[in-house]
């Protein structure tokens, strides 16, 4: 079964809720560390839980490259097809 | 229009400048003299050093020093070279003679720093087609490697064999032939707590992944003959390479890899971090390696232990939330405001015991840790000294009250124990 988008995208908000104390309204455009105010650390314990969901391997390279909730959104969504 | 190179760094200038003046400001303290390995003169006043990770109190070793001396007359003060390029003496192959005799290797490699051990083995090791699985509290200089290097790095949770379990095999499934480099700590130095080697050592070779453990915190201290955590719990023909440091129990600085692979030696051929960095001065290279021959035949171990039981067991008594249990030589309370614990220092270094002040991101979980790693060279007298002063402290910053509070909201079988303190 493929995911689409949006569902990739509902699912790694629910992943976020924990780590959003101020309940920031969660968009594409929304950034970790600007908008949620997350450390390095934190984004990197969200990527685990984000691997053990899709079942993927996100490596950390990736981390600077993935700023907002979308480039999360997207890169997931690349690592699935590549599977 | 010029760009500031500083800007970046104004947010943590301003919290920096935040700080207290004077001799309660942690990132300013120096010591005008060392007396022992386990006091110095701060501030003109005699301090009690609780942080120095000078486990086996080996810098002021008469044996070492007598070595050491040796050294610097007849070789001089440094090498001026790299390894390969003149800075290679007899004394730095005897080293490396010492580490593969002290555990019982085929192969070892002397670094410069600790820091550069972990640098040049992860960084060189794992190229641009293996991956990296790292614990997620490594250390800095584990996280540096990775970094520094071209392999895949991936992350599990601290200390859980199920984690490690779930990142290697979506890697194997998707790279069978993949090589994979799995880095595990002995002792994780923030919190004193051991890596469980058999379990993860074992997840990992049945993914086919090669086992780093980096025993910075537990060489000289764990082990029966001392070579650490990998020793202890008896795994060490599960464990690919061994990196470790002369900064804590060998008292003195450099780093180093041991490993029986067959091609080991290449590494000299291509680890940066080996090839273009001075090598260790010979007085250095002297105190180290007498210092290891002391180590293996050690009765200081017990003691260590000891000293940390006493420490974590009487603060946590008194009523402070540990994060240590005194299973290792580390003892840290931990404290819920950053502000609190930096005042928590300052006010301990004016009563004469200078602790380490820790905070994020170099401590796991955001935690604010006022740390001790005790030495075998602590008497207990210094350690009833640490204990009244702690509690002191504790109890002008308004912390035991609350501890109390906390112990009994939330089990009532903990007022026995508090009330047996």
């Amino acid at each position: 079964m493929t995911l689409t988008v949006d569902e990739i995208f509902d699912r790694i908000n629910v992943l976020i809720k924990p780590f959003n104390k101020k309940n920031i309204p969660l968009g594409p455009d929304t950034r970790f560390s600007v908008d949620l105010e997350l450390d390095s650390l934190t984004v990197m314990d969200l990527l685990s839980e984000i691997e053990d969901e899709f079942d993927i391997t996100v490596p950390l390279n990736l981390l600077p490259d993935l700023e907002t909730v979308g480039q999360f959104t997207k890169a997931v969504e690349q690592l699935l097809s590549e599977q | 229009m010029t760009f500031d190179l500083f800007e970046k760094f104004d947010p943590i200038l301003k919290d920096y400048n935040n700080l207290p003046e004077g001799e309660e400001n942690p990132f300013t303290v120096s010591m005008e003299k060392v007396l022992s390995p386990t006091t110095a003169i701060i501030n003109g006043r005699e301090t009690i050093l609780a942080g120095t990770n000078n486990y086996m109190g080996m810098t002021f070793n008469e044996d070492c020093i007598a070595a050491a001396q040796e050294a610097l007359t007849s070789l001089g003060t440094g090498t001026t070279g790299s390894r390969v390029l003149n800075g290679t003496y007899n004394s730095h192959k005897h080293l490396e003679d010492a580490l593969r005799k002290f555990y019982d290797t085929r192969h070892a490699i002397v670094f410069s720093t600790g820091y550069q051990a972990n640098l040049g083995i992860i960084a060189t090791l794992a190229g641009v087609k293996d991956y990296v699985v790292i614990d997620a509290d490594s250390h800095a200089s584990i996280y540096d490697g990775c970094a520094m290097g071209n392999a895949t790095i991936v992350r599990f949770k601290h200390n859980d064999p199920e984690s490690l379990d779930k990142k290697l095999a979506r890697i194997r499934r998707n790279d069978p032939q993949a090589g994979i480099l799995v880095v595990l700590e002995g002792v994780y130095s923030m919190l004193g707590d051991q890596a469980p080697l058999k379990e993860l050592t074992k997840v990992s070779k049945d993914h086919s992944a090669y086992v780093l453990v980096d025993e910075a915190h537990s060489i000289g201290v764990f082990g029966k003959t001392g070579r650490g955590v990998a020793q202890e719990q008896d795994v060490e023909d599960q464990v690919d390479f061994i990196v470790g440091t002369f900064s804590k129990s060998v008292g003195t600085i450099g780093g180093y890899c041991v490993s029986n692979h067959p091609k080991f030696e290449a590494l000299r051929l291509v680890c940066r971090p080996y090839i273009f960095t001075a090598s260790l001065p010979p007085s250095v290279v002297a105190s180290a390696t007498k210092a290891l021959e002391l180590i293996t035949s050690s009765n200081l171990r017990n003691k260590l232990l000891e000293n940390s039981m006493k420490l974590n067991r009487g603060l946590s008594q008194a009523g402070f939330d540990m994060g240590t249990t005194g299973e290792s030589p580390i003892a840290a309370i931990i404290v819920g405001e950053q502000n609190t614990a930096i005042a928590f220092w300052g006010q301990m270094i004016k009563e004469g015991v200078y602790v380490n002040l820790a905070l994020p991101p170099a401590t796991p979980d955001n935690l604010n840790l006022m740390r001790c790693s005790l030495s075998a060279a602590h008497s207990f007298e210094q350690i009833d000294f640490m204990l009244e002063k702690f509690i002191l402290v504790g109890t002008r910053l308004g912390l035991l009250q609350k501890a109390e509070e906390r112990i009994l909201g939330s089990d009532p079988t903990n007022i026995i124990h508090s009330a047996r303190a």
